[in-house]
C-alpha cells in the first residue's frame, strides 16, 4: 500500500539523526503499549471468570431470600406496608465507590457499608408475632444485597476494561500501520537525498580534476616549444582556466 | 486518553425498582430511604403501575447523583427493556444498573 509521505524535509544530516532518534523511541512506545493491551486484555478475561461464577450464586441466594421472606409472611402477616412506611431518613446500608488500579486503569468498585443505626423501627416489626422468621428473612437479603454488590461491581469494572481496551488497540494499531511506516519513509528518503549529493559533489570533484590533469598536459607541451617566459602566462592561463572549467563543470552537472 | 476519573465516594445509596416482595426484602435489608422531600429510592411495581411510571422512576434514579446502584427486577425490566438498552449503550458507569431475578421468572 501507498504511504502518501510529505517530502518537504529538508534531507539534511541533522534531520537524519532527528528521524532516527524519532524512530526509535516510536519503536519503545509501540512495544510498551503493545504489553499493556495484552494485560489488559488477560485482566479482562479474569472479571468475565468472576461475573460468570457470581451470577450463578445471585439465583441461588434470591431464591433462598424469597423463600425466607414467605416464611416470613405466613409468620408475621402481610409486613410489607409496615416495612415500605417505615423508610427513614438515614439508611444503615450504604454503598462506597473506590477507585481501584487494576492493570493501569482505574476501575470502580463497590464495597457495601453498614452502620448500626437505631433500627429500631425495624425491630417492631416483628413484635407481633413470627420475629424470628423476620430477622431470618432480614439476613438471606442482606446476604443476597451482598452478592448483588460485588456483581454490580464487577460489570462496571468491565464496561470500563471494555473502553479502554478499545482505545488502547486503536492507538497500538494506528502506531503500527501509520507512525512507524512514516518516519521509516523518511529516514530513507532523507538517506537517498545525501548519497545523491554525496555523489554530485564526488563526480563534480573528478571532473575537476581531470580537468586540471589535461591542462597540465598541455602546459608541458606548451613550454617545451615556448620556452620558460610562457611559464607565467601559462600559470595565469591554468588559474584562469580552471575557473572556466569550474563554470564548464558546473553547466555539465546542471543539464 | 478519556480516562475518567472516579471521585471515590462514601456513603452511596442503592435504588430498587421490583415488585412488592423483592421491595420489601430490600428494604428490610435496610436500603430504603427517603429525602427531605419525600422522594423515595426505590419503586413497588405491581399490575396497576404504567410503563411511564417505572420508566420516569428509573430515569430519576439514573440522574440522581447519590444512587450508586440500581436493581431493577427482570420482569420491570422487559417493560422498559429500550431504556435500560439506551442506558447501557450511554456508557454511564455511575451508577450500575444490575437486573435481578423476578418471583416469576427464577
Amino acid at each position: 500500500f501507498r504511504i502518501k509521505m510529505s517530502t518537504g524535509i529538508l534531507p539534511s544530516r541533522m534531520n537524519l539523526q532527528l528521524f532516527k532518534i524519532k524512530a526509535v523511541s516510536a519503536k519503545k512506545g509501540f512495544d510498551l503499549l503493545k504489553k499493556k493491551a495484552d494485560a489488559l486484555k488477560k485482566a479482562f478475561r479474569g472479571i468475565l471468570q468472576k461475573i460468570v461464577e457470581s451470577k450463578a450464586c445471585i439465583g441461588e441466594d434470591y431464591n433462598e431470600a424469597m423463600l425466607g421472606l414467605a416464611e416470613a409472611t405466613f409468620a408475621a402477616g402481610d409486613f410489607s406496608r409496615a416495612v415500605v412506611d417505615h423508610v427513614k431518613k438515614k439508611t444503615p446500608v450504604r454503598l462506597t465507590v473506590h477507585s481501584d488500579n487494576i492493570a493501569g486503569v482505574h476501575l470502580p468498585i463497590f464495597t457495601l457499608r453498614h452502620e448500626e443505626d437505631n433500627s429500631d423501627d425495624n425491630s417492631l416489626l416483628g413484635l407481633t408475632g413470627g420475629g424470628t422468621a423476620i430477622n431470618k428473612a432480614r439476613e438471606k437479603f442482606t446476604k443476597f444485597l451482598k452478592v448483588l454488590v460485588t456483581v454490580a461491581s464487577l460489570q462496571t469494572q468491565f464496561v470500563t476494561l471494555d473502553q479502554v481496551i478499545k482505545v488502547t488497540n486503536r492507538r497500538v494499531n494506528a502506531l503500527e500501520f501509520v507512525l512507524i511506516p512514516k518516519i521509516k519513509f523518511t529516514i530513507d528518503y532523507i538517506d537517498k537525498e545525501l548519497d545523491e549529493e554525496s555523489r554530485e559533489d564526488f563526480f563534480r570533484l573528478k571532473k575537476v580534476v581531470e580537468a586540471k590533469k589535461q591542462r597540465q598536459a598541455e602546459k608541458y607541451a606548451n613550454n617545451d616549444n615556448k620556452g620558460k617566459q610562457d611559464n607565467e602566462n601559462a600559470e595565469e592561463e591554468v588559474m584562469v582556466e580552471e575557473q572556466d572549467a569550474f563554470d564548464d563543470d558546473d553547466e555539465d552537472v546542471f543539464i | 486518553m478519556g480516562k475518567k476519573k472516579f471521585m471515590s465516594q462514601t456513603d452511596m445509596k442503592i435504588g430498587v425498582i421490583g415488585d412488592e416482595d423483592t421491595v420489601t426484602g430490600m428494604c428490610l435489608a435496610g436500603i430504603g430511604h427517603v429525602d427531605g422531600q419525600g422522594k423515595k429510592n426505590f419503586l413497588v411495581v405491581d399490575s396497576k403501575t404504567h410503563q411511564k411510571e417505572v420508566e420516569d422512576k428509573f430515569h430519576e434514579l439514573v440522574s440522581r447523583k447519590d444512587v450508586a446502584m440500581v436493581l431493577i427486577t427482570q420482569a420491570c425490566a422487559e417493560g422498559i427493556r429500550m431504556t435500560v438498552d439506551q442506558y447501557a449503550a450511554s456508557g454511564q458507569v455511575i451508577p450500575t444498573v444490575l437486573e435481578i431475578p423476578s418471583a416469576e421468572m427464577p
